[in-house]
């Protein structure tokens, strides 16, 4: 259903559209850099394993980054997140081929996910409120004055840089769970 | 933690021998044991040791949980001690197909068989599905299995205009094809089947499941197109009832007797 959506909209934007947008040169050159770096440490045995530092990234989202956060418990998660930022270089994996290769894919994965990580923590600290998923236990109540706005994220740098948007309502009207 | 480290100890330990007499254990927790897993490996680029698409075994020992899963294990040694050992997985949790292998020498899927269910104290054998071309390790060529089941027009036929509204059914009609609705594609009825072993051309019991699944759905209106299709040489005679599908089965489909039906109805020409 999404992907008719999706190429019926590509469609009608393609044919509205007169000129591409305009592509760097190397266009893949930051993927392709990525994979062959990672690639690369296969030859040279190092100092960080992927399921540690992913093993240490799951078990503090999984406490502290839950359902029910507080600030305190935020800010928990971002420090060991922000260590695990600067172990992730020094990852190293095992296999350097071509076909089905599994452990790259799981090493280049593990950068998003820190970096995802990060993104849900900035967000969820910032929202200093409850709504959803997203219980605040030092923020129990709802603040539509406040928070009744979509989160975007954006790299600045090394650091998050967090912006906002209107909720647009349509048909359903967001109000309080009260069940 | 050292995993590498501990890993490269525990895989020159002695195989298959459990640790849980040697150490005593404290009150409320739980034995691990070490398990061998005797994993049949191919690598298509090549080795230092072998050459490229030659097959041989590797043995693994891991620490384990008797209640730990077979996935559980692969995970161990993917993670700790060999990360070019490739397989499949997705969801971990037996309903996305994706990890059905050989494993004692029956198809079950990785994430579904408990160590405790195979004899942990004997090394435990895995090897890709049978039948489909290898590409890497557990991993198989799946293109020649979903073209079986893309042959059987596997999607809602009808004729006339789009109805406003849900078509209805009846329980009834609905339970009539209940059971193939179970499938999960993983593969381990077609990968067990020896005529699809020894025939290339064979469409195997998940296609044939795939027809079934809509030729006894009283909303469709394409099942004389399948059943056409079933009834080439390369269609459901070449089934011998040999009930290895309904064996290997994950989600406990009865393949073999869907098959039958198939058979029934192409035989009295109704349905």
């Amino acid at each position: 259903m999404f992907g008719r959506r999706a190429g019926i909209a590509a469609a009608e934007y393609a044919n509205a559209t007169e000129t591409a947008p305009e592509l760097p040169a190397e266009a893949s050159a930051r993927v392709a850099d990525v994979v062959e770096r990672l690639r690369a440490t296969a030859s040279a045995p190092g100092n960080e394993s992927v399921a540690v530092l992913r093993k240490a990234l799951q078990e503090t989202m999984d406490r502290n980054v839950q359902v029910f956060r507080t600030a305190e418990s935020l800010a928990e998660a971002a420090e060991i997140i922000e260590g695990l930022k600067k172990r992730y270089p020094n990852v190293t994996i095992h296999d350097r081929g071509q076909k089905y290769n599994t452990d790259l894919l799981e090493a280049i994965e593990l950068g998003f996910l820190l970096e995802l990580a990060a993104v849900a923590v900035a967000g969820a600290t910032a929202r200093k409120e409850s709504r959803g998923g997203h219980y605040r236990e030092d923020f129990p109540t709802r603040d539509d004055e406040n928070f009744m706005i979509h989160t975007m994220a954006y790299a600045s740098g090394d650091d998050i840089r967090l912006d906002y948007k209107p909720v647009v309502v349509t048909k359903y009207l967001p109000m309080e769970r009260k069940y | 933690m050292t995993a590498v480290d501990d890993a490269g100890a525990a895989n020159a330990g002695d195989a298959g021998a459990t640790n849980a007499g040697d150490a005593p254990t404290a009150v409320g927790e739980v034995a691990s044991m070490k398990v061998t897993l005797r994993i049949r490996r191919m690598n298509p680029e090549g080795t230092e040791s072998h050459a490229a698409g030659e097959d041989y075994w590797e043995e693994f020992v891991v620490d384990a949980f008797a209640s730990d899963r077979v996935l559980d294990a692969l995970h161990k040694i993917k993670w700790e001690q060999d990360g070019t050992l490739a397989f499949r997985r997705s969801c971990g949790h037996g309903v996305c197909g994706s990890d059905a292998m050989r494993i004692n020498a029956r198809n079950r899927l990785a994430c579904k068989t408990l160590l405790k269910d195979l004899n942990p104290a004997k090394p435990i054998l895995v090897e890709p599905i049978a039948g489909l071309p290898v590409e890497k390790d557990l991993i198989v060529d799946m293109e020649p299995f979903f073209a079986s089941y893309r042959e059987i027009l596997p999607f809602l036929m009808t004729t006339g205009p789009t109805p406003e509204r849900e078509r209805l059914q009846t329980p009834e009609q609905r339970a009539r094809f209940d059971d193939p609705t179970k499938c999960i594609m993983c593969a381990a009825c077609t990968t067990s089947c020896p005529v699809f072993w020894t025939d290339g051309q064979y469409f195997g019991p998940q296609a044939i499941i795939g027809a079934h699944r809509f030729i006894f759905d009283s909303r469709d209106e394409g099942q004389w197109d399948r059943l056409e299709i079933l009834n080439d040489k390369a269609g459901v005679w070449k089934c011998r009832t040999t009930f290895n599908c309904t064996e290997a089965c994950p989600r406990g489909i009865e393949v073999t007797k869907a098959i039958s039906e198939v058979k029934r109805v192409l035989n009295s020409g109704e349905l």
